[in-house]
């Protein structure tokens, strides 16, 4: 009985990581080629092409898939390169914060003391505020450019990975194979690169998975406030505060570029819990 | 006697815990108080970020004399740190009044939008994760989940737009914006807005933890005595299914936070956080400082007061 319900639930299970690679693939090959798919460049104003429907309502258009914005510009085309310029902050700023809290983690579990100590009530503080504040603020200082938008993105997501790593470390390093190499008189820096870094390895890959997800919402949340992908560049956030204004004329503007992004974190989710199952049920609550 | 003795140690040792996370609390207000004046001092001269662009450089002289920006940088922060305690954020660039009053006046509104969102989405998510968790893999569970994965995939500015195009410019059912004179109405979209995720947590975190639950030895044991499957979980199994959602609170709050920032400035909702970007597109420095100072402090405390409330709810907590 318990054993047949099991079974279901991990081909539910297959299903959803089948389901959500295929739209995560369909992200990135939308986002790498984006140049070769999109029937337009999406800069090009035709300001006699304002407004224009989808494709399936309006017979007369027949080039515009799925509409033009206020400024006769190709919806299919923008998103497409904002689905680009999404992946490559989410990517890059992911990578900034998981390098930075997986260093600090090693440090802080395998070291102890004042580095712990330090390190931790840091992720207390870093956690205390919201991060949308903290990023504002910081624009807010710097201004803002794609470069400013990874770092801070990258600074404002470390706090996971330091926490996580370091509990896994602190384990870790009582464990008989680090206490025998140890013994043999390997050095600490061989110890936490070759013993214990690669023992937590699945578990950073369940929350870059995850933490991929929300940095791509934040990018998109930043810009849609105007402090992140400054216009006219493509971004699905900007292209959802530009179609604010015509809500009563032009429902595509803001339906589409909306659903794009809910399909990439639906895809990422998705793909995240059942890698989270596979490798380590107890990360639940990162 | 031996009770008492038990009793008493418990208290102390709990007194002691509570002690050691109010310390832990005022470091991690000191550590936030660190964080903001460090980015203020990021851009070089902060002068630039307390003053309009056109203020002449005499009176930047004497600003910079008033903020000991002459003087090294611990000394500084002591100067900031002595303001900050006084509540002295400096004035706002643009009102031209203390930065504090204008982000306490905000506060309010604020406050009502996070109280009644964490109300309906409790509400809701709880009955979901349970019925869930009850009926696993049944088809109610199956469409509960599948909701509460969209739930967590719909970015909350997305939610907004769609509720004020579909509710508000179709329907018109519900004013769109503003607060109104803090009528019931200006408040439900955007506590649906910025509930959907919390929701969706929430039904996720109860119906996990519902499930850790009632395959424990005490439920079986409740059932195996006969007791109605009703009473086995209203009474045994869900007081300790909602701890984690209690432990979880004090993340949420901040989550909810940085959430009610989009949220408000989507419906120009006049709290925290449409004063926040207002700020930001006005360059008005002293008052993020003050909003980022008063939000996280009064995460931290809320914090504090979860660990209390948690340790009055769980006698299984370990004080260390």
């Amino acid at each position: 009985m318990i054993e047949q319900s099991n079974v279901l639930r991990k081909t539910r299970k297959n299903k959803m990581i089948l389901f959500s690679s295929m739209l995560i693939m369909i992200t990135c090959i939308c986002g790498a080629f984006a140049n070769f798919l999109a029937p337009f460049s999406p800069y090009d104003q035709d300001l006699g092409n304002r407004l224009q429907p989808p494709l399936w309502r309006d017979l007369n258009n027949r080039v515009h898939l799925l509409g033009t914005d206020h400024l006769g510009r190709d919806i299919l085309s923008r998103i497409l390169y904002g689905i680009r310029v999404s992946l490559l902050v989410g990517i890059l700023a992911v990578t900034v914060s998981a390098v930075f809290g997986v260093i600090l983690g090693l440090i802080s579990g395998y070291y102890g003391g004042v580095f712990d100590d330090a390190i931790m009530r840091m992720t207390d503080v870093l956690l205390a505020i919201p991060l949308l504040l903290l990023a504002i603020s910081i624009i807010a200082v710097f201004g803002s450019s794609i470069k400013i938008l990874i770092l801070v993105i990258g600074f404002t997501q470390w706090m996971a990975y330091a926490r996580v790593v370091r509990g896994e470390t602190l384990s870790l390093r009582e464990k008989d194979f680090v206490m025998s190499a140890r013994a043999v008189g390997a050095s600490n820096r061989h110890i936490i690169l070759h013993y214990i870094f690669p023992n937590t390895l699945s578990s950073i890959m369940v929350l870059i998975t995850l933490n991929i997800a929300t940095v791509i919402v934040l990018e998109a949340g930043l810009s849609f406030l105007g402090m992140g992908i400054q216009p006219p560049e493509p971004s699905l956030g900007t292209m959802l505060s530009e179609s604010k204004d015509y809500l009563s004329r032009a429902w595509w503007m803001s339906t589409f570029p909306g659903l794009t992004i809910m399909l990439i974190i639906l895809g990422i989710n998705l793909f995240g819990d059942g890698l989270r199952d596979v490798l380590d049920p107890r990360l639940e609550n990162y | 006697m031996s009770v008492t003795g038990v009793t008493s140690i418990a208290v102390s040792s709990m007194s002691g815990y509570l002690t050691r996370r109010f310390v832990q609390s005022i470091i991690v207000i000191i550590g936030i108080s660190i964080v903001v004046f460090v980015i203020s001092r990021l851009s070089g001269d902060p002068v630039n970020l307390m003053v309009s662009m056109d203020t002449p450089e005499k009176y930047r002289v004497i600003l910079r004399k008033e903020l000991g920006l002459d003087k090294p940088i611990p000394i500084q922060y002591l100067i900031f740190l002595r303001g900050a305690l006084k509540g002295d954020f400096g004035e706002s660039i643009r009102y031209g009044e203390p930065a504090l009053r204008l982000v306490l006046q905000r506060l309010p509104a604020t406050l009502r939008l996070l109280l009644f969102t964490l109300f309906w989405s409790l509400i809701f998510a709880i009955p979901i994760g349970i019925f869930s968790a009850i009926k696993r893999n049944s088809f109610f569970d199956l469409i509960g989940m599948a909701c509460t994965f969209l739930g967590q995939s719909i970015p909350s500015f997305w939610a907004g737009i769609m509720l004020i195009m579909i509710v508000g410019v179709y329907l018109r059912l519900l004013p769109i914006s503003g607060y109104g004179n803090g009528d019931f109405a200006h408040l439900v979209l955007p506590a649906f807005t910025l509930g959907t995720l919390e929701m969706a947590s929430f039904a996720r975190i109860t119906r996990s933890s519902m499930l850790d639950v009632l395959n424990m030895d005490y439920v079986q044991t409740a059932r195996s005595k006969g007791l109605s499957e009703f009473v086995v979980i209203t009474k045994h199994a869900l007081r300790n299914a909602l701890i984690p959602i209690v432990t979880m609170l004090g993340l949420h709050v901040a989550y909810m936070m940085g959430g009610a920032v989009i949220t408000e400035q989507i419906f120009a909702y006049p709290g925290v956080g449409w004063l926040a970007v207002q700020s930001i597109y006005n360059r008005d420095f002293p008052i993020i400082q003050a909003i980022v100072m008063v939000v996280s402090i009064g995460i931290v405390v809320t914090n504090f007061v979860i660990d209390i409330v948690y340790t009055l709810i769980d006698p299984r907590i370990r004080y260390d």
